[in-house]
Order: C-alpha cells, then sequence, then structure tokens
C-alpha cells in the first residue's frame, strides 16, 4: 500500500488526463497519475489531428520537440457512392504559417512525449497499474481508488477520472451510466506505411505539409458513420467509424466495412503497395451535449470522453479532452488555494468554468444533430451520395442530351427518391439542428 | 455486383502487439444455453473476432485477440450476458501506434 496522501489522483494518462496532470503539478500540488497501459499512450487509438491551440495553452513551445507528423494545408470532404466521390477541397498557402494551427500526429507517440512533460512538471507517474475501483467513504465521498498492483487504498483529496470513452470506474461506482450503444460509434482503423516520397506525391505535398480526407456515403452502408484518411510522414491513417448501435442492427463486421472503403476506386490507388503494420479499434462518443453526465461530485470530477465530451459534426475530441483537463485542474488549485474542502460544491466551478469554454458552447450549438443523423442515417449516408453522384454524373457526362433534359433528370430522381417534402423537411432539420 | 473478398481478421490482428495475460480472461461471458440477441450479435460487431459459435449454439469467448475497444460492454454488460474488465496493468493490446 503506498502510505502518501496525495492533493489529487489521476486515473488515466490520454489526452484528458496528461492534461490534467501537468496543470496540477505545474501548480505545485503533489499528483500522483495512474494508467493500465505499458506507457501513455500504449491504448490510445486515434485519427489523429491535433489542435495546436489547446495544446499551446498548456505547453506553448511544443513545437520544439513534440513529435508532430505534417501540419495540415489542405482538407477534403469526400461524398461517396460505391464507384465515385463527390468531393470539396479546401486548401490553402496561408496553412504554411510559422505556427501552424492542425497537426496530424500518432498517438501512441504523441503521448509519451506529452507524459514525459508530465513527469518534469513533478508528477508521479505509474504505469502499468489499472485502477479497479474508486474508494469511497461510509457518506460515498470518493477519497482514493484501489488498483490491481499494491492491497489496499491510495487516497487523496479528489480524483480525477480521466479514463476515456469506456468509463469503466465512474459507471462502476454509480456516478454515470454506462455508454449506450446509439451514443458510442465503434472506429477501426490501420496503419499504411509508404516512402514518404510517395505519399507526397500521392497527396500532392511538399515537405512536412499534409492532408486530411473524411468521406461519408455509401461507405458506411445506411449506418450512421464516417471514413477517414490522413496523411502522417510515412505512414497512412486510414479508418473508418459507425455507431455501435448500428453495427448491432445490421450485422456489419466492422473489418468488413474497412476493407471495402480500402477497396473503393477513390481509395485503393491512394494506398496501394503499402505495409500494414497494425491493426486497432476504439469508441468514440456521439451522443453530443444531451449525452454529457454528472460532471463532478464529492471528491471527485470526470474530464475528457469519460464524460463524452466529443464534437462529433467537427471530428473534435482530444482538444475537448485537453481543455476539460486543463479546466479541472485549475478549478481544483483554486478551490486548495482557498484551503476548502473538495466538496460537490466547491468542484461545481469546473463545470461553471467549462460551461463558459468552447468545449460546452460548442456541444450545446450542435445538440440535436447526433439525434438528426442517427435517425435519418439512410438519407443522409446512402440516399443522398447516390443522388449527388448521379447528379454529378449527369452534368458532366457529354452525350447528346439536351441540358434542360438533364437537370430535368436530376431534378426527378431527387423528388423520386425523397418527395418534395422530405427534401424540405430533410433542409429544414439539417439547418435547425445546425443553428 | 462486385464479389466480396473475406476479410481474415486473424491477419489483421498479426500486425498487432500483445502481451497475454494466461490464465486470466478480462471478459467472461455468462453460462447460457440458447445466447441472447445481444451476445449474438458480437459474433459480427467484436473487431477482433474474440466471439465464436461453440458446436453446441453457444457463444464463447477467447480474449488474446482482444483490443479492449469496449464495444461488447456496451452491448452485453447491460443484459448480464458478459463480465467485462480492463486487463491487468501492462497486460493486454500494446498500441506502437494507435
Ligand atoms: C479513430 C479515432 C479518430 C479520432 N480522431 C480524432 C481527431 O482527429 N482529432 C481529435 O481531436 N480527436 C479525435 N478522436 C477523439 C480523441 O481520440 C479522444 O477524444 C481523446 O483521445 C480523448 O482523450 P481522453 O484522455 O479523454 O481519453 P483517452 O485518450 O482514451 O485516454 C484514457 C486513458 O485512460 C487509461 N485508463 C482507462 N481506464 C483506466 C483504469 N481503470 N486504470 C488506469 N488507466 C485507465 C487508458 O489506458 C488511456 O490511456 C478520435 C478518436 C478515434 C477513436
Ligand atoms: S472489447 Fe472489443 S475487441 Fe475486445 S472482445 Fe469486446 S468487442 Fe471484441
Amino acid at each position: 500500500m503506498i502510505e502518501e496522501k496525495f492533493d489529487a489522483i489521476v486515473v488515466g494518462a490520454g489526452m484528458a488526463g496528461n492534461a490534467a496532470a501537468l496543470t496540477l503539478a505545474q501548480r505545485g500540488l503533489k499528483v500522483l497519475q495512474l494508467e493500465r497501459g505499458e506507457y501513455s499512450g500504449s491504448k490510445n487509438v486515434q485519427g489523429a489531428i491535433l489542435y495546436a491551440d489547446m495544446l499551446e495553452k498548456l505547453i506553448p513551445d511544443f513545437r520544439e520537440d513534440a513529435p508532430l507528423e505534417r501540419h495540415l494545408v489542405e482538407q477534403r470532404f469526400w461524398m461517396m457512392d460505391d464507384r465515385s466521390h463527390t468531393g470539396l477541397h479546401y486548401r490553402s498557402d496561408d496553412f504554411n504559417e510559422e505556427k501552424p494551427n492542425r497537426y496530424t500526429i500518432i498517438r501512441a507517440q504523441f503521448d509519451k512525449w506529452f507524459s514525459q512533460k508530465v513527469r518534469e512538471a513533478g508528477a508521479t507517474v505509474l504505469c502499468e497499474t489499472t485502477v479497479t475501483e474508486l474508494a469511497q467513504d461510509a457518506y460515498g465521498k470518493v477519497i482514493g481508488v484501489r488498483t490491481d498492483r499494491a492491497d489496499g487504498e491510495i487516497h487523496a483529496d479528489v480524483v480525477i477520472l480521466a479514463e476515456g470513452v469506456n468509463g469503466l470506474l465512474g459507471t462502476r461506482a454509480g456516478l454515470r451510466e454506462r455508454p449506450k450503444p446509439d451514443k458510442v460509434a465503434l472506429a477501426v482503423k490501420e496503419m499504411h506505411f509508404l516512402p514518404r516520397e510517395t505519399i507526397e506525391a500521392r497527396f500532392n505535398l511538399r515537405g512536412d505539409e499534409g492532408m486530411v480526407i473524411e468521406a461519408a456515403g455509401t461507405i458506411s452502408r445506411g449506418m450512421t458513420g464516417m471514413g477517414f484518411i490522413y496523411a502522417n510522414k510515412e505512414c497512412i491513417s486510414l479508418g473508418i467509424g459507425c455507431l455501435v448501435a448500428d453495427f448491432q442492427r445490421t450485422g456489419e463486421t466492422p473489418y468488413g466495412l474497412l476493407d471495402r472503403f480500402k477497396r473503393h476506386p477513390s481509395v485503393a490507388p491512394l494506398i496501394e503497395g503499402s505495409e500494414v503494420k497494425e491493426y486497432a479499434a476504439h469508441l468514440i462518443p456521439e451522443g453530443g451535449f444531451k449525452a454529457i453526465p454528472q460532471l463532478y461530485g464529492e471528491g471527485w470530477v470526470v474530464v475528457g470522453d469519460a464524460a463524452q465530451l466529443n464534437n462529433a459534426i467537427h471530428r473534435e475530441g482530444s482538444n475537448l479532452a485537453m481543455t476539460s483537463g486543463r479546466i479541472a485542474a485549475e478549478a481544483i488549485f483554486q478551490v486548495k488555494s482557498r484551503k476548502d474542502p473538495m466538496t460537490a460544491e466547491n468542484l461545481s466551478l469546473y463545470k461553471k468554468m467549462l460551461d463558459e469554454s468552447f468545449v460546452i458552447k460548442d456541444l450545446k450549438k450542435y445538440k440535436d444533430m447526433p439525434a438528426l443523423m442517427h435517425t435519418q442515417s439512410q438519407n443522409f449516408f446512402l440516399t443522398y451520395p447516390e443522388l449527388v453522384s448521379k447528379a454529378m454524373q449527369n452534368f458532366l457526362r457529354v452525350d447528346g442530351t439536351p441540358k434542360v433534359e438533364k437537370e430535368k433528370t436530376t431534378f426527378k430522381s431527387f423528388i423520386k427518391a425523397r418527395s418534395w417534402s422530405g427534401l424540405f423537411g430533410d433542409a429544414f432539420r439539417l439547418a435547425r439542428a445546425w443553428r | 455486383m462486385s464479389i466480396e473478398p473475406s476479410v481474415r481478421v486473424e491477419d489483421k490482428l498479426f500486425y498487432n502487439r500483445y502481451l497475454v495475460d494466461a490464465g486470466r480472461a478480462h471478459i467472461k461471458v455468462r453460462p447460457h444455453t440458447t445466447p441472447s440477441p445481444e451476445l449474438l450479435s458480437m459474433l459480427k460487431a467484436c473487431p477482433a473476432r474474440c466471439y465464436e459459435l461453440n458446436d453446441k449454439g453457444q457463444v464463447e469467448i477467447t480474449v488474446d485477440g482482444c483490443i479492449e475497444c469496449g464495444t461488447c460492454r456496451v452491448i452485453c454488460e447491460g443484459s448480464g450476458d458478459i463480465e467485462w474488465s480492463y486487463p491487468r496493468g501492462g497486460y493486454g493490446v500494446l498500441f506502437k501506434f494507435g
């Protein structure tokens, strides 16, 4: 048993946990961080786009030594049917700036670096340790944790739950419910290695420039889901994710979906000849604002994916995780500085501060999007992509059909598939949910 | 229609590194005679194909290839079909890239 008592215990060394532990340690608190993986990052999976702004707030000079892959100069959105994609590409030389805004990263390597910063700031980081339970006193106040290592408990004034999307400890202690199948997506992903020059030629990149593709359409076979292709220095992250409830309903296999995506005529040439070095799977919170659980209580706070803080529309998660971890730590520091106890009432400061940040404001903005996407998945992920593809082909193919007739055909196919009221309804619902 | 080549998950799992905690399965299936619909859906939904049907029509799990995603917990823990934990610290899948 570890006899020492800590100011704070952080469970998990992912984005949220590392941000929290770093912030607390930088402010001189006595912090113990517990991670079940061999090292920070060895259990973590992400696309992965890193948003610089949120990391800069923690480590202003991170660009000097962080393992960054490529800074993004181009974003492609693809709407796919089985044989085509209709794309919207945005590329700008403005993104070739002194301090770029977005980078691709490789999570296992990035987290290792982040964890080193946490140690340097003075936190005690214990890996290969699974926390099995929260320790609570007779009144239910969280007073520490139990692990699978030493017998007995480790005590602290406050426990920061940064345990990721599964949030096992919180559920076990009755602090929140287990994620529901229609509120989380399962993503599968592969790492495809290719020579650097090949990647740069295939994706039209120079030096450390990077690009990402986000893809939706028939690749998810009518399920709510997205595919992604991200260019790293010497490898490509490629994956696809769909709602767990949809997998359950359809009987599609995740690896079957991934392989179909890889064989798509728009994708196959991009990864041709690559060597695959890893296959990973991970859940992503998709419930949005309405799925956020209780964020604090007697002796505890929850941050990051464990609190379902994920913006599925913009594919942002790690930045919300980092920001919630940092804000929770700042709130705890304030309570501690006033020499106040870590009661629910005092820790409510965390929620107050989070409500004022972009984290909650953004999730609130899209609060109706998850429900819309989930109930209308057939239309948004099958019907519309097919219609758009037909319309594009009709527009481009030169075959002697008068343009007026071509337009009529396109128009008719939309009405036939969705009816007037269906089309207007979808547009209206989408606009309202986006507002 | 194109013919779907069958995907071998075993080949995919072969890329990964694992430290198997022999004799200590972190996920257990509750003994049953007829599997529930939830449990049956895991035959397809598990990304590592850890769930299989035995010759008596019962669902069994082999956790060695588990990538610890939690999908089976989300689908089956509520109905009491499985018991789900993380592997002991340091064991299980070890991502090099993630
Ligand atoms: C395929 C995919 C692509 C994504 N792409 C992006 C992207 O491009 N950009 C973006 O911003 N976000 C993206 N996300 C989301 C992002 O990965 C998450 O939002 C982020 O990792 C959440 O950080 P976290 O610290 O809350 O959780 P995690 O990073 O999951 O960390 C949780 C940590 O806790 C540890 N842990 C859990 N339980 C215990 C326990 N009981 N004892 C000890 N340790 C424990 C775990 O091992 C892990 O290290 C993506 C996610 C996926 C799956
Ligand atoms: S946790 Fe994921 S990989 Fe492991 S058995 Fe369950 S569904 Fe399969």
